[in-house]
């Protein structure tokens, strides 16, 4: 069996009125997309013709499809909570077409066949494109570089060891160097393995309060520092993933003053979510890093507005609900985000008055798009036809969720921002469907 | 008198209850205590209920207390050991706890190494659920008895002075200890070495409690000093040197204690170190309160077990103005 959206895409499909926006283009006005053969051929004012599939778009905002470059798909050996296809198959449901899965599986992806493999999974059953990444280290044990440049060729777009931190300087450096020659980013999760030292939430009061091991937020920003010295020294490319606190931000800002090659990624979680969340013990919240305070939050959201991020990644980390039902302490990190990204930004952000609509679009598809190197993130003439079309103003309660795990705190919330369809190289992978008994659950229907 | 447990079903922490609750069961403790000085000290409230103990970790002490607290009220109790039980086959907590739900248990009497085990299983299960210590969190039983061994010596709360000194930080005993003082009005003075205290002590508990790593402030002028138990193993994670250090800076000894006030009691939840973070002298001396603690620790766990069935209360006259029979007792 091969994925539909490997097939090539024949014929046309017109998109009638939407209000089209391409941030790379600097397109934000009410038109028609014309889709030939599964590329975009034209936006403009286009007239119907004959023959032509016709979407009406009309009060909905037609986007690229979204980018998200932190995503636990985790297959091989997590088949319990997500596999390859339905990971992309939750991701379609968010309106993400392109996602960048992580190489923390088991085993650990540090060899050309590991990559193949995601690459022929993908193949056969993905609803979104995937472009996998190679760990650093070999076993992902953080002693000795994994083949990197073997990775490169076969598809691998970044390394990284996410899951933990880089805990020697001298790794970090040479695959900072070594990586120059496949101008990839080295995606580092910024972590001090002593001061985290078992912590399950952000040290602080609430920590104190439940008796639960506290992970101080220097943990991270220690070695963000670090990190972004070993940038300095190499001039390799480093890509730091879900910051979570305003001392990084610095860090970053300063980093970026200086014309170094550091980009930044911060998920929606942080961006909403505070310490509180975790009380009293609710597992859901309970992600690495940890969500911080009100003052992190706020200085996270200026700073994505000023872009000191560069964009927003979900790191979705499904796990199932055993697992997430035992003692919190026992329980796993991690929270899953495809779905609830886009709502979650158009609620809290753009609504909040934080980022304006192209901004946030061009934060999860442009720019991601651009750090990896990825053909999506665009609806310029002859890119492929990777299309979110959504509802801005359309409310959505979420209590089931399309993918094989349920591990999300945002179980209940009642969120703007729907996603109407979602289109990859011409081919639906996602479509609501309007239940008037039940209005607000969204569902897929297979492509024609 | 009317019933405060209102819809608390569980005790999962003093944090929770409200001080008229709080009040209220230890009111109810006197007049259990007060059958302990009978030949027959059975009542039968309880009779007919099944108490299970599920202890994940290993305690004497307060294992006993509640089988004797629920025996007393004609209870029916059942141990489950987590050596001993399906734990060793891989089962969950929650799976544990309904099946005991299923075996129509009322109370789940829940030990566990780990913070917020009991607001898990809570939850999940019908029974009554008793926090009898989690992790670093809260051991509700143990903060009420403190509190219940302090106000019959002392016969209030509000505006005494109670030093607690030890590894606050993971201490389940302090915070609980915390939450019933504060709430009850007393000026609390939390010591320990700097890495042993917590933060943001003052902004969960108010102004009423301050925290120092200078013992002598700590002690100064003390109604009540209670010392928790140092566990040896923080040696290893370079939370203090040594033993000895400990007990030369930060232990409780009759130097120490003369610096309190003259009529100031010392409790201890036991089991003690003695010479380390409390010296002999001092744990038998006679302003020690640490084995009444552990007969009051019977009468508050009946009160406890007795006041979340929501049944009518059991009262002593005037109990809160004069001292009653159960104290003139001791």
């Amino acid at each position: 069996m091969t994925s539909q959206i490997f097939r090539p895409h024949t014929g046309k499909i017109l998109i009638k009125r939407g209000r089209v926006i391409c941030p790379r283009q600097n397109i934000d006005r009410i038109a028609d997309v014309l889709i030939e053969n599964g590329r975009i051929k034209q936006i403009g004012d286009i007239a119907s013709q004959s023959g032509v599939e016709e979407i009406s778009a009309e009060g909905k905002v037609v986007a690229p499809g979204l980018v998200d470059i932190h995503v636990h798909l985790r297959e091989p050996g997590g088949e319990a909570k997500e596999t390859i296809a339905t990971g992309t198959k939750a991701a379609a449901a968010g309106g993400i077409t392109s996602v960048v899965s992580m190489p923390n599986t088991n085993p650990p992806m540090d060899n050309i066949t590991d990559i193949q493999f995601v690459l022929g999974r993908a193949a056969q059953d993905a609803s979104a494109r995937v472009y996998p990444t190679g760990t650093i280290s070999k076993g992902r044990e953080g002693n000795e570089m994994s083949e990197i440049g073997a990775m490169v060729r076969v598809g691998c777009v970044a390394i990284t060891d996410d899951g933990a931190g880089v805990q020697s300087s001298q790794l970090l450096r040479r695959a900072l160097e070594y990586t120059k020659t496949f101008d990839i980013p080295v995606m580092e999760h910024a972590e001090d393995a002593s001061l985290f030292a078992g912590g399950v939430m952000n040290e602080g009061t609430v920590a104190t309060r439940l008796g639960l091991k506290g992970i101080p937020r220097q943990a991270e920003y220690i070695m963000a520092a670090r990190d972004i010295a070993l940038a300095e020294l190499t001039g390799g490319r480093l890509h730091l993933t879900h910051m979570s606190t305003k001392e990084s931000v610095e860090l970053i800002r300063r980093a970026k003053e200086k014309g170094l090659k550091v980009t930044a990624d911060v998920t929606p979680h942080h961006l909403v979510l505070t310490e509180d969340a975790v009380a009293e013990y609710m597992a859901n919240a309970k992600v690495n890093p940890p969500l911080r305070t009100a003052d992190d939050v706020s200085a996270l959201r200026q700073a994505l507005k000023e872009g000191v991020f560069d964009c927003i990644a979900t790191d979705h980390a499904p796990h199932t609900q055993s697992e997430k039902a035992q003692e919190f302490s026992e329980a796993p990190f991690g929270l899953i985000g495809l779905e609830t990204a886009l709502p979650l930004m158009v609620t809290e952000l753009v609504r909040a008055g934080v980022l304006t609509l192209p901004e946030m679009i061009r934060r999860m598809s442009d720019v991601p798009a651009k750090i990896f190197k990825l053909p999506g993130g665009s609806l310029e003439a002859g890119a492929n036809a990777d299309i979110v079309i959504f509802d801005p103003e359309a409310k959505q309660t979420f209590t089931r969720f399309v993918s094989r795990s349920q591990n999300s705190p945002f179980l209940g919330w009642q969120l703007h921002g729907v996603v109407e369809r979602t289109i990859v190289g011409g081919h639906t992978v996602y479509l609501r469907v309007a239940d008037p008994s039940a209005s607000d659950k969204p569902s897929t229907v297979p492509h024609r | 008198m009317k019933h405060t447990n209102e819809n608390v079903s569980h005790l999962l922490g003093l944090e929770y209850l409200t001080r008229l609750q709080i009040e209220q069961i230890i009111d109810q403790a006197r007049p259990m205590k007060q059958l302990f000085t009978r030949t027959v000290k059975k009542v039968p409230l309880l009779r007919g209920r099944s108490v299970a103990l599920v202890f994940f970790e290993p305690s004497t002490r307060t294992r006993t207390s509640f089988e004797l607290a629920a025996k007393r009220l004609s209870a029916d109790t059942l141990s489950v050991a987590a050596s001993t039980s399906s734990v060793q086959k891989g089962e969950s907590l929650i799976d544990t706890a309904k099946t005991l739900e299923a075996m129509k248990t009322d109370f789940i009497v829940l030990r566990h190494a780990a913070s917020g085990a009991p607001h898990l299983i809570a939850r999940e299960v019908k029974c009554h659920v008793v926090n009898a210590g989690d992790g670093q969190h809260e051991h509700p039983t143990q903060g009420l008895l403190d509190t219940f061994t302090i106000l019959e010596k002392k016969k209030r709360i509000e505006g005494l002075k109670v030093a607690i000194l030890g590894d606050v930080a993971h201490s389940r005993v302090a915070r609980s200890n915390l939450w019933a003082l504060s709430k009850l009005g007393a000026h609390v003075a939390v010591c320990g070495p700097e890495t042993l205290l917590p933060k943001g002590l003052p902004e969960i508990f108010g102004p009423n409690v301050t925290v120092t790593s200078k013992i002598d402030e700590a002690i100064k002028d003390a109604d009540v000093i209670n010392v928790l138990r140092i566990q040896l193993e923080r040696q290893k994670e370079n939370l203090m040197p040594s033993v000895r250090e400990y007990a030369e800076i930060f232990g409780l000894n009759s130097q120490r204690l003369a610096t309190a006030k003259r009529d100031c009691i010392v409790l201890h939840p036991g089991p003690m170190n003695r010479g380390v973070e409390i010296t002999s002298e001092v744990a038998d001396s006679h302003q020690s309160v640490i084995l009444e603690q552990v007969t009051n620790g019977i009468a508050v766990r009946m009160s406890v077990l007795y006041w979340l069935t929501g049944s009518p209360m059991m009262t002593v006259q005037k109990a809160k103005t004069l001292p009653s029979e159960s104290e003139q007792l001791l």
